[in-house]
């Protein structure tokens, strides 16, 4: 009897083991192919007897030009995620208290943007903030000298806030709507006010999705190279334009994959902090 | 219970969408008492609690607290607590933080606060599950913890919203028994919401039945039981045969075209009236011997009695007995005079509801 279960239980695990065929398949030749490519490019040089092995792409960190970008990336991003963190909170919030499951127009309308193309969004904005652009043009009506407003940092933490604000918004919604109701009034009937409510049930409830939200906006702007070069002109590099460089302009493609590794690693080191962060917090309240 | 009265709710009415959910509802709830509401579900139960609990403001009337209009204060100013239904604990929080929540939040010293989570628990029959998340623990726990958590706050009232609906038979009854025995050390009053009749009979000082936003009956389980106003109470507070008859004069009634003995008098002669007869009160005698003859048309064993379908005179009679007699069997069918209720016949919902609410 028993073992006849055992065999079944094997068979259906074998059967099971066959339905994730398809997505293992996806999964090898998408993401650990290209993955091996990247660290096989990066950690090798080309030498006239072919290629070696070296630590040398990874190193071209250190360089000044490229240790600034990355400083300045770091920067910008850290800026724009905690920017739409406070952007996207109380607009989660109120999307929450109109309960708009029944009415999804008010959400429709801040998803907008994302159905437009992400490059076409930074062109329109880049014509808005440009010297002869649309601001500055209505400026000048009123006689004011022309501002500058293109090609600053300003610029291009405006540009991530307003493509990824989105990505912060929905993880945050997500989790408020699954707040029961029942529960806020519960901490009301203890006696906390509104504001003591939000800080202590609320707040805390929140923050897995905070923390995807961070994740989904801190890793595209860390790496974004399109926003930086539309909005920050070319004075304003940033470590996603020097890899972008490195592969399309300069064909170094062991240099290029080298300092995206690099990068790599600074994600999952900032990953591994958030989520540390995450569980003591969720403890600590 | 001459203990004073503590909640004054006054001419409450409450819509939704246009659907009125409580229509001018007058109700007393006395210091110290336990109060159950009790009616079938959508009846208005709930809004009517957390109109106390000040969640739902009424679009009419008053609710006094202890001599205060507190119609339009907040939640976290009322002097009462409540346990939700689906427990709402902090699930981000220990149990002991869970239980100091309201304490915190009034800034009760270090002290004050341990002791008080030590004492609850103690009360709860869950000592050393301070550390304890919510989720590691069983429904009937997290109930108790609910029940702690509002406790500890000393308020004056509790009110509970159906506490017990989510939990299995057996441990339904031991969490009777434990809010009962709550209730009598912390002598505080208790509003109990709750759908079922038996709960609300073992449990209650007071009943107060519902349906369709009316209060229809408010009294003693005894009374509630035994004396029914109408035919809306008699048949959701246990079974009962519910039977439409004519007075023939005082203590004399006509149902399914034979005269019974009853005790009430004043109703008028020829007037249409309900009567109702409790299944335990019908008695099964030989056919010569009743007042009317059936047979025995179903029987049922159910531990404590036999239940019996007996069909006489066009009528289905539910009857409890500890004698058993077969299926197919000819009886007579005869009822003391004391057990037969009779009740005016209800026009509409409103009549239903009148001359209830005088206390
Ligand atoms: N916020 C609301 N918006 C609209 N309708 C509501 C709202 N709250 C309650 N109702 C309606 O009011 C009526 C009474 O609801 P209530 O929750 O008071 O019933 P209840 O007696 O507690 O029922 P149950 O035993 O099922 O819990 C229902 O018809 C319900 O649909
Ligand atoms: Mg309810």
């Amino acid at each position: 009897m028993r073992e006849r279960f055992k065999r079944k239980m094997q068979t259906s695990g074998v059967f099971r083991q066959l339905l994730a065929g398809p997505y293992i398949v996806w999964m090898v030749a998408f993401i650990v192919i290209p993955l091996l490519l990247i660290a096989y490019y990066g950690f090798t040089v080309k030498t006239d007897d072919g290629l070696r092995f070296s630590l040398s792409n990874l190193t071209l960190i250190a360089n000044p030009i490229n240790l600034k970008a990355l400083g300045l990336s770091l920067e910008l991003s850290l800026i724009s995620t905690i920017i739409c963190l406070i952007l996207a909170y109380p607009i989660a919030l109120m999307l929450r208290n109109r309960n708009v499951g029944s009415d999804s127009f008010v959400i429709m309308i801040f998803m907008l943007p994302m159905w437009m193309n992400f490059l076409l969004r930074t062109i329109a904005w880049q014509n808005i903030l440009e010297k002869t652009g649309v601001i500055n043009s209505l400026l000048s009506v009123f006689g004011i000298k022309p501002l500058n407003l293109i090609n600053t940092s300003g610029a291009i933490v405006f540009g991530m806030v307003y493509n990824f604000l989105p990505f912060m918004i929905l993880p945050i919604y997500n989790v408020l709507v699954k707040i029961d109701q029942n529960v806020i009034n519960a901490a009301r009937d203890l006696g906390a006010n509104a504001f003591q409510t939000f800080i202590k049930v609320i707040l805390p409830l929140s923050v897995p999705g905070m923390i995807s939200g961070i994740t989904m906006v801190f890793v595209p702007s860390l790496t974004t190279f399109v926003i930086s070069s539309i909005l920050g002109g070319s004075k304003i590099v940033l470590i996603g334009n020097v890899i972008e460089q490195q592969f399309k302009f300069l064909g170094n493609w062991n240099a290029g994959s080298g300092l995206s590794l690099v990068l790599m690693i600074f994600i999952l080191i900032s990953m591994a902090l958030v989520s540390i962060y995450d569980k003591d917090d969720v403890k600590g309240f | 219970m001459e203990n004073k009265k503590l909640i004054n709710l006054s001419h409450i009415s409450k819509s939704f969408d246009g659907e009125l959910i409580l229509d001018d509802l007058n109700l007393y709830i006395r210091e110290n008492e336990f109060l159950t509401i009790l009616g079938p579900s959508g009846c208005g139960k709930t809004t009517m609690l957390r109109i106390i609990g000040g969640f739902e403001t009424p679009d009419a009337g008053q609710v006094i607290f202890d001599g205060k209009d507190i119609t339009k204060l907040p939640p976290n100013e009322r002097q009462l607590n409540t346990v939700f239904q689906k427990y709402a604990l902090f699930t981000h929080m220990t149990i002991a933080d869970n239980i100091a929540f309201g304490l915190n939040i009034k800034k009760k010293s270090k002290q004050y606060i341990q002791d008080k989570i030590k004492y609850a628990l103690k009360l709860v029959n869950l000592d050393g599950y301070e550390n304890r998340m919510p989720d590691s623990l069983s429904g009937g726990q997290q109930q108790r913890i609910a029940i702690a958590r509002a406790i500890v706050n000393e308020p004056k009232v509790l009110l509970l919203d159906e506490p017990l609906g989510a939990l299995d038979l057996k441990l339904r009854q031991d969490m009777q028994y434990e809010l009962i025995r709550l209730k009598n050390e912390l002598g505080i009053t208790f509003v109990y919401v709750t759908h079922d009749q038996e709960e609300a009979l073992t449990m209650s000082d007071t009943i107060v039945v519902m349906n369709k936003g009316y209060i229809q009956q408010i009294g003693t389980p005894e009374m509630i039981y035994n004396e029914p106003q109408n035919a809306f109470v008699a048949d959701f507070i246990g079974e009962s045969n519910i039977i439409s008859g004519t007075m023939v004069r005082d203590k004399l009634v006509n149902i399914l075209g034979a005269n019974f003995e009853c005790v009430d008098e004043g109703l008028g002669i020829n007037k249409s009236v309900d009567v109702v007869i409790r299944p335990e009160d019908v008695d099964l005698l030989p056919p010569e011997k009743g007042i009317i003859k059936g047979r025995v048309t179903s029987l049922i064993f159910k531990g404590v009695h036999y239940e019996m379908e007996v069909m006489a005179n066009g009528f289905e009679w539910l009857v409890h007995s500890t004698d058993l007699v077969p299926v197919g069997q000819e009886v007579g069918i005869w009822v003391d005079p004391f057990n037969i209720q009779i009740m005016n016949k209800p026009e509409s919902d409103d009549e239903e509801a009148v001359g209830v609410v005088d206390e």
